[in-house]
């Protein structure tokens, strides 16, 4: 549904909107420009008509006085008491930002007997933390989390909020900004202040990684995003920086909470592929389950987690939790070894973006080949168990 | 028992190309499917219906074609469907999203859950889920990889939940809204049978007239906070691949395991 308006008499036919318009929805029909019911409002067009000729109807204007809303926040996601290494990515992020602007650098750190992860939090950036520390928060669950977090948003009024895209962090932030009524962008991979306009741009994958989409959210606070795994450096702690540690009581008491946690299942040996630094993966071409039994023995040598393409999952060789891809997990490790996997679409934009990527396939033609920086044409029960044997002799395991 | 399905159309992106020469999404020929994600929350709705009677209801919002995908719940085995479709409602971002939503199951009256698929293959956001359960106030479980326990008596419900490390096992009282992951069943094929009843039904459209609680400046462009700025191809992957050859897979092996090395990846 096209919302776009034209203002013909405006349009001097540069085509300009033409070609920055990335749904196709736009063509020139006798030196005008013309919207068809393709265009998805995203508004990609209007600034590169040097007339202003394209417009989109008024937007929402928010409802408070943002200038009020201050200062950088992260939430600090822990399970087991441990921080997660993604908020930790995320601090070094935050930080960097806090300084663009001139401002401080706020963590929330909500748990039961998580004082050292506050403590942590000052080193790795934080100005100042509030530690909500309590047995009701000891594991995560939406209610407590997001009521907690909606109440120090609106008591404290930042003008930016960081979460992870973890399950708990797209969980969290999506309950967050639908209670204050903000703007929210998932999945981010690219974060920073435009110059003029001190928002911030989130950028993302859509499309299953087709196309890159730069977002704001002008008139509404705080400015809230999730970011991905592994995208940003983790940052140095600095043991010797100084900040504030607020305590805060929890707004919810246990018997106001109905989501109670009654088991965690862990499968045996398995490593959590999304702060995997080593994947190997295995697809069609390991033919059966017992097909993994190599690419465990390498992921085993590296220290990594194993992965899947779609195929091997639908064929029942390994549970879902392994699989890598548009319908299963978004991985950016350092090295991801792709083993019989012929590298659709749908998998690369779960790993395309992992730093450096190792195919080997019987089939040259294969399309992970085209993604992939090293190549081995040949067939992975030779290749992966010799890959093995070398390796163990090289780190000596 | 009432389940109430929400669904999104979107393009096959396994069919989205990307032009070279102008860095735009080819969208022509791109058949519309019905969000993978959301055709395994129908199926654990029909299952639902299957053991404990009642009706599944599906909605969806989206232009007039939308009518396909519901079309197709309905012909898996969906009782009714609604599409919410108006000027009013374009350019809506999840936030309003949510807020439509929401606003038609309140209309829609009463519910005893809300099935959602994780995240739609187009946006990947995941937030829409969410979004509707605190629209509501009602409780979310997200990712849930399969229902343990459910009844709708007790109103009570245990699932386990696909987290990073592991699988959660929680449980919390009904209605509730849940976002449901790939592994959580399979989906079924439509019928003949469904397949005549889908072509015979006339799917009820709903505008904003028929939304008299929803605020009209939280519709559409109005209400959706975010806004994009600029769209763009990914940077394509630097450098170029190299094949290792070899007499031998051992040779060949050594020879990667020194570029492993260098590239201090391992």
């Amino acid at each position: 549904m096209a919302l776009l308006i034209i203002d013909t008499e405006a349009c001097i036919g540069c085509a300009a909107c033409v070609a920055a318009c990335p749904f196709g929805a736009l063509r020139m029909e006798n030196d005008k420009a013309v919207v068809d019911d393709k265009c998805t409002d995203c508004g990609a067009c209007l600034e590169v008509c040097p007339v202003e000729a394209l417009s989109l109807p008024e937007r929402g204007k928010g409802a408070e006085d943002i200038s009020a809303y201050q200062g950088v926040w992260v939430w600090v996601e822990q399970f087991r008491g441990e921080a997660c290494g993604i908020s930790w990515e995320m601090m070094g992020q935050g930080r960097r930002i806090a300084d663009t602007l001139g401002t401080t650098l706020t963590a929330c750190v909500l748990g039961h007997k998580v004082e050292g992860i506050a403590q942590q939090a000052i080193y790795y950036g934080a100005d100042r933390v509030f530690l909500v520390d309590d047995p009701s928060l000891g594991v995560y669950r939406t209610a407590p989390y997001a009521k907690q977090l909606t109440h120090l948003v609106r008591q404290y009024k930042p003008e930016i909020f960081l979460l992870g895209a973890s399950a708990r962090g797209r969980d969290l932030a999506g309950a967050v900004a639908t209670e204050v009524h903000t703007g929210l962008t998932a999945d981010c991979t690219g974060l920073d202040i435009d110059p003029e306009t001190k928002l911030l741009r989130q950028t993302r994958p859509a499309f299953g990684g087709n196309i890159m989409a730069t977002i704001i959210c002008p008139n509404y606070r705080p400015q809230m995003a999730t970011v991905r795994h592994r995208v940003f450096e983790m940052p140095e702690p600095d043991s010797s920086r100084q900040g504030q540690i607020v305590r805060v009581p929890p707004v919810m008491t246990e018997d106001q909470i109905a989501a109670k946690v009654v088991d965690f299942i862990v499968e045996e040996g398995e490593v959590n592929l999304a702060d995997a630094k080593i994947i190997v993966s295995g697809g069609r071409g390991v033919r059966g389950p017992e097909g993994f039994k190599p690419l465990r023995e390498l992921a085993e040598v590296l220290g990594g987690a194993v992965g899947s393409s779609r195929a091997a999952v639908d064929a029942g060789w390994i549970p879902y939790a392994h699989q890598v891809g548009q319908t299963g997990r978004t991985v950016r490790p350092d090295l991801y070894i792709a083993c019989g996997i012929s590298g659709a679409i749908q998998h690369l934009a779960g790993m395309g973006t992992s730093k450096v990527i190792v195919a080997i396939n019987k089939d040259p033609e294969a399309p992970i080949f085209k993604v992939a920086n090293y190549g081995i044409v040949g067939d992975l029960f030779q290749v992966v168990p010799a890959l093995t044997e070398e390796l163990r002799k090289r780190l000596r395991k | 028992m009432h389940a109430i399905v929400c669904i999104k159309q979107v393009p096959d992106t396994t069919d989205v190309k990307v032009n070279p020469e102008t860095g735009t999404l080819i969208r022509e020929g791109v058949p519309s499917i019905v969000n993978p994600f959301d055709t395994y929350a129908i199926e654990e709705a029909l299952r639902l219906r299957e053991k404990f009677g009642g009706k599944v209801t599906v909605i969806s919002m989206g232009p007039p074609q939308a009518k396909e995908a519901l079309k197709e719940a309905i012909a898996m085995g969906a009782d009714e469907a609604i599409l919410l479709s108006d000027r009013a409602f374009a350019g809506s971002d999840t936030w309003a999203t949510a807020y439509t939503l929401a606003n038609a199951i309140r209309k829609i009256g009463d519910f005893d859950i809300i099935l959602c698929g994780k995240q739609a293959i187009d946006g990947d956001t995941g937030q829409v889920g969410p979004g509707i359960a605190r629209q509501l106030d009602i409780e979310q479980l997200t990712y849930v990889f399969k229902i343990q326990e459910i009844d709708f008596q007790a109103k009570r419900v245990r699932v386990e939940r696909l987290l990073e490390e592991g699988r959660e096992v929680v449980e919390t009282r009904l209605p509730a809204l849940l976002t449901v992951v790939k592994d959580i069943n399979q989906p079924r094929y439509p019928t003949i049978m469904g397949i005549r009843r889908a072509t015979r039904t006339e799917i009820p459209v709903w505008t904003a007239v028929d939304l008299p609680d929803a605020k009209p400046d939280l519709l559409g462009l109005k209400g959706s906070p975010t806004q994009v700025v600029r769209v763009f191809n990914p940077p394509p992957r630097s450098g170029q691949i190299v094949m290792i050859e070899g007499e031998s897979p051992q040779e060949q092996a050594a020879k990667l395991a020194d570029l492993l090395l260098k590239e201090k990846v391992i």
